[in-house]
Parts: C-alpha cells; structure tokens; sequence
C-alpha cells in the first residue's frame, strides 16, 4: 500500500467523524513535511502507534477553543478536561478503526492515548519524516500528523 | 400497576461522551435505559442488579474488554441482545463479537438515526 494510500486511510477517519459524530464538514488543508521542526502541537492530542510492516506514530491534535465546540455540536454540556479528552480519544480511536479495517494484520495498532498541553512532545524515529494534514473546521484549525517509517 | 417495559437498555462504554450521546439518542419508546457502566467488569455488575435485555456495547476498554463481557454476559443470559458499537470496523473484529454472542454491530462514528435503527432491528432479532 502507498504512503497517500495509508495517509488517505487516516484523514477519511478524520473527515468522517467531522461528517458524522459532529454532523459539520472539516475541510482538508494542503499536507506539508514537518521538515526542520517537529509539527505544532496543540492542547489535546489523541494518538494512536503502529508497529509491524510499518513503525510510528499517528495523532490527531486541537486547540481546546475547537474541541469545546465540537462538543457543544454534540449536544454536550459538559466542557470538562476529562470530555475534552474524551473527545481527543474518540478521533484516535476512528484513526485505529479505519487503519485496522484497511491495512490488515500487517499493521499492529495501539490502543488510542491521549495527551494534553501544547508543549508535550511526541517521541517518533529520527528517520521517519512527519507529514502534517491540516484540519480546518469553522474558524479553528487542527492537525493530523502521520509519521510512518 | 404500569407494566414492565419492554426492554431494559444497559450502555456500555469507557467514554463518557459516547454513553451520553447513545442515552440522548436513544428513541425507543418501549425502551428503558436501566444503567450505564464504563467497563466490563462494571457492566457485569450492573447486569446482575438492573437485568437488562438490550445492551450496546463498546470493545476497547480498560479492565474488560467488550469481547470478554459478551461472551460472560451470553453466558448469565442466553437471551440477551447485544449491539456492539466500536470503532474497530474491521471484519475480524465483528465476526468475533458476534462469535462470542452479539447479535449486531454498529460502527463508530454514528448517527442518531443510524442507532436507534440498529436497536430495532436488535429487538426485531
């Protein structure tokens, strides 16, 4: 499978929980290398990690500003860390969803994590290269990073 | 006296948004939601007090997974009904459940209308 096969995988989860759980369209930004730096992380990140054919670390990240209003589309009232978290998690755990679904059992897929504050690094092989997809929904912007060896 | 109605719904989900979102969407008239666990092992002890009939289930949680809790609850209670309601959309996955006794599955992320149709066909099983 190509790397845009694998990447696509990725982003229709994404897309689809915009589509379906949120009930709103994001929209898909032009991917880039995360070359030099790594990718920009926000408050709350959702991640998944893939051992097997393919090794690394697939995560979605969001400010706290987009994730509240994505509950609030989710008839949720409750803005709490613990939902916004939850939130993060329900991404990440769409992300293992469609990559076991389409990559099989050559992939080994982690159960979804998530982490919280912007200045949280995450750890990935020195010789893999970070792609950035961004996210925008409404006024607020998201990234989907994928960092497969 | 009311009569008893006629399913008992447990939720069974390790996020609290999603147990949310399935007790706000759930629109069966003839459907009661008894409780709500957030685990397995949550799940079995709220299945021996609130006897539920209907139960929709989550897989990935911690302390007992959604595959183990099936295959225990089946076991307590042949007749039981139970919607898996995961992310992990693979084929795999499904026919493992419904293997260990679930009687349907629905895929994560979903909408109201795609839940409360899974539900009646469940009861329509």
């Amino acid at each position: 499978m190509s790397l845009q096969r694998e990447i696509g995988t990725f982003v229709a989860a994404v897309l689809n929980y915009f589509d379906t759980a949120v009930q709103q369209a994001a929209v898909v930004g032009t991917p880039y290398l995360a070359l030099g730096k790594p990718p920009e992380i926000f408050d709350y990140t959702g991640m998944i990690r893939i051992s097997g054919k393919r090794k690394g670390v697939v995560y979605f990240t969001a400010p706290k500003g987009m994730l509240s209003v994505m509950l609030m589309r989710m008839q949720e009232t409750d803005m709490s860390d613990a939902n916004l978290r939850d939130l993060v998690g329900e991404v990440a755990n769409t992300l293992s969803g469609n990559a076991r679904k389409d990559f099989g059992r050559n992939f080994i897929i982690s159960t979804p994590s998530v982490v919280a504050g912007s200045s949280t690094t995450i750890g990935y092989s020195p010789d893999s290269r970070p792609i950035v997809v961004p996210i925008d929904w409404r006024a607020y912007h998201a990234n989907l990073v994928v960092c497969l060896n | 006296m009311n009569a008893l109605p006629a399913h008992r719904l447990m939720i069974v989900d390790d996020s609290n948004i999603m147990r949310r979102k399935i007790e706000r969407s759930q629109e069966i008239p003839n459907v009661e939601i008894v409780g709500t666990a957030g685990n397995g092992r949550e799940a079995l002890e709220l299945h021996a007090s609130a006897r539920p009939t209907l139960v929709t289930m989550d897989l990935t949680m911690p302390e007992m997974d959604g595959i183990e809790c099936v295959e225990q609850l089946v076991g307590r209670d042949p007749d039981i009904r139970i919607l898996v309601i995961s992310a992990l959309a693979d084929k795999a996955t499904a026919i493992e459940a419904l293997e260990k006794g679930a009687s349907g599955f629905l895929c994560k992320p979903f909408t109201e209308r795609q839940l409360n149709e899974a539900l009646v066909k469940l009861i329509e099983s």
